[in-house]
């Protein structure tokens, strides 16, 4: 503006207009192409993300002979909802869906607590051995679960603390096929990933401004309550991210659940199991099933899948604007 | 003494010794997992497979292995026919994978970090991975016959053809080693399995992208950078340190996945062949492999990354 003010004659103004004008085109056409480009490789790779869902959803309305039908790629001709009776039937869905939501949401929020307060002691406080703790997070970490698991069967199986269930029930007690186990392992920070959340934790915990705690701690607020009345409420984009994760692992992990529950059924297991039961089903009412087709087992497995991704993809929606931004204020720099 | 001091003949707890405590009272959680939970279990695992373990109804007795203590460690490593190839096969796959996966992760983070319309769906889409393809989930995909054959290009012969085309047009013209082609070759086919194990990956690297400060760009724009020049200037330094995270975290990934053939095996001798001492010293040579290709990676990495502020 303060330049056109400068430029007098008209001849000078339509020149400066002109090269004002190219240089814009220039630009704008190569932003444009670039968002072109972008644009494709975005698209590109969200189909290549999608595409194994889209296939899941698909066929998991078609009937066996569409599977075979070369004319049929993604929309079924024998629309039918068999295999979700089936599937439905094969994992004791609901009984199953009830029992892993108190399962999932107890672990994530029993480990969401226990790691909020470890991450914030290893982010505010100083004291002797710090450093080794912190390391030994790392380390648990590192160390794949497998390198531990038969111990973890064992501990669990033959249950004890300080020998006092041997003395009230005269033997250890057995905590496979139970919850406990996870529950255990998720308020004592040693669950499935939990050492990173610790660090993502201390992460966002050591970005915070001191000041916030300092004013509170200088009105008078112990430590426990200026964490839970300072600190949590701007960390709650943090914590939804936490509890996600928390809650999604648990909801899919075969590892712990193969592990620790053989008769109860929770959805990772009952998903493995599902052709297994079905082909069970089908001999107690008379059929044989020695021979399951590939096809057939495919679509019943694409149907099971489908069920126990259907309400991660709901609460994934729910909470998707608190989980990116979570993730943006992590800050999990170094 | 930091954390105590005299006063009126007592022993009194100073300023720092107080916080020391509340320290200590936070992580309490960890503590007990730590000293109750996890460091015994990995006793007790070193136990497991130094001796032979029999199982009673009343709890287990270890039996010390007959011979030698390294007994089930000799016979993974000299007697076993599958375990060295299988640790090799492992390894070699993750040194291919991770490079491709720390790579593609940048570029889309970089990707994402741009402005743009719908930037919030497809940030969305891009981290959708790391949610529904873990545990179970991908256990089954990978036995799955339909999705496999359309996952992966090649099944189609359509596909199949112009697939090999093109390395056939690399290998005849362009003078690059057959080797690097079959690994192009490979990337471009794997092309699934590495968009759907970046999903952490990319979330760590748009962190990190977001915590440049802007004011760095902004005064090299006034001394006339172009972006090429911005990118390797600042942007690669500063998101250096997360390059060593990513490789850290993408080979522990890729190493302890339920997919992994070595992981699939510790658990089929643990809990089919029912010979835990065996299974443990397998597991524990992996470990040990696992930790010695991450020192090297650590150590080559670091020296290399940049710190903005040095502490």
């Amino acid at each position: 503006m303060e330049q056109t003010a400068v430029l007098k004659t008209p001849i000078e103004k339509k020149v400066h207009i002109k090269k004002r004008f190219r240089k814009i085109t220039k630009a704008r056409l190569g932003s444009f192409l670039w968002s072109i480009i972008r644009g494709v490789i975005i698209l590109g790779i969200c189909f290549i993300i999608l595409r194994p869902l889209f296939m899941k959803v698909s066929v998991s309305f078609m009937a066996e002979q569409d599977l075979y039908d070369s004319s049929i790629k993604y929309i079924a001709k024998h629309f039918t909802l068999n295999n979700y009776i089936i599937a439905i039937n094969g994992m004791n869905y609901t009984k199953t869906f009830i029992r892993t939501l108190g399962l999932s949401s107890g672990v994530a929020v029993l480990q969401l607590m226990a790691c909020l307060l470890t991450a914030y002691g290893f982010a505010r406080f100083r004291f002797p051995g710090k450093k080794l703790l912190f390391g030994s997070v790392i380390l648990m970490m590192i160390i794949p679960p497998q390198v531990i698991m038969l111990p973890l069967f064992m501990h669990f199986r033959f249950f004890d603390i300080f020998g006092i269930f041997e003395a009230f029930t005269g033997r250890k007690a057995n905590l496979i096929d139970t919850f406990w186990p996870f529950f255990i392992q998720a308020a004592t920070c040693t669950g499935f990933k939990n050492g990173l959340y610790i660090y993502m934790l201390r992460q966002f915990f050591k970005g915070m401004p001191k000041e916030l705690e300092e004013a509170a701690f200088v009105d008078g607020s112990g430590k426990l309550r200026t964490f839970a009345q300072v600190m949590l409420p701007s960390a709650v984009p943090m914590m939804v991210t936490i509890f996600l994760f928390g809650f999604v692992w648990q909801w899919t992990d075969s590892f712990y659940s193969s592990l620790y529950l053989n008769n109860v059924k929770i959805i990772p297991n009952a998903l493995t199991s599902l052709l297994y039961q079905v082909a069970n089903q089908y001999e107690t009412f008379g059929g044989n099933m020695n021979f399951i087709s590939p096809g057939f087992s495919s679509m019943i497995n694409n149907t099971g899948v489908v069920l126990t991704i259907i309400p991660l993809i709901i609460l994934y929606i729910v909470c998707q604007k608190y989980f990116v931004e979570g993730i943006e204020r992590s800050g999990i720099v170094g | 003494m930091i954390f105590f001091k005299r006063h009126n003949g007592k022993l009194r707890l100073t300023l720092r010794g107080k916080e020391a405590i509340a320290g200590y009272l936070f992580i309490i959680p960890l503590l007990i997992g730590l000293f109750g939970l996890f460091i015994p279990m990995i006793v007790q695992s070193i136990e497991f497979s130094l001796s032979n373990m029999e199982v009673t109804s009343s709890g287990y007795t270890l039996v010390a292995a007959a011979n030698n203590r390294f007994e089930h460690y000799i016979r993974a490593l000299t007697i076993d026919p599958e375990f060295n190839l299988m640790l090799l096969n492992s390894i070699v796959k993750m040194l291919m994978k991770v490079p491709l996966i720390i790579i593609f992760s940048f570029f889309a983070a970089n990707l994402l970090n741009q402005k743009f319309r719908g930037r919030t769906i497809a940030r969305s889409i891009f981290f959708f991975p790391v949610l529904l393809t873990s545990g179970a989930i991908l256990g089954l995909e990978a036995t799955d016959l339909l999705l496999n054959s359309v996952n992966t290009s090649g099944s189609n012969t359509d596909e199949m053809a112009s697939f090999l085309n093109v390395a056939r047009f690399l290998l005849e013209y362009t003078s690059l080693p057959g080797s690097i082609v079959k690994f192009l070759s490979d990337a471009i086919n794997g092309i699934y399995d590495i968009v759907i194990s970046s999903g952490v990956q990319i979330l760590i690297f748009l962190a990190g992208l977001q915590s440049i400060s802007p004011s760095l760009y902004e005064a090299s724009d006034m001394e006339g950078a172009t972006a090429w020049e911005n990118f390797w200037k600042i942007t690669f330094p500063m998101i250096s340190p997360l390059i060593l995270v990513n490789s850290i975290y993408t080979i522990i990934d890729s190493f302890t996945s339920e997919t992994n053939e070595m992981m699939r095996e510790i658990k089929k001798v643990i809990f089919s062949d029912i010979n835990y001492g065996l299974g443990s010293a397998m597991a524990w040579i992996y470990f040990i492999c696992i930790a010695v290709i991450l020192l090297i990676v650590g150590s080559i990495i670091s020296k290399r990354v940049f710190y903005y502020d040095e502490r």
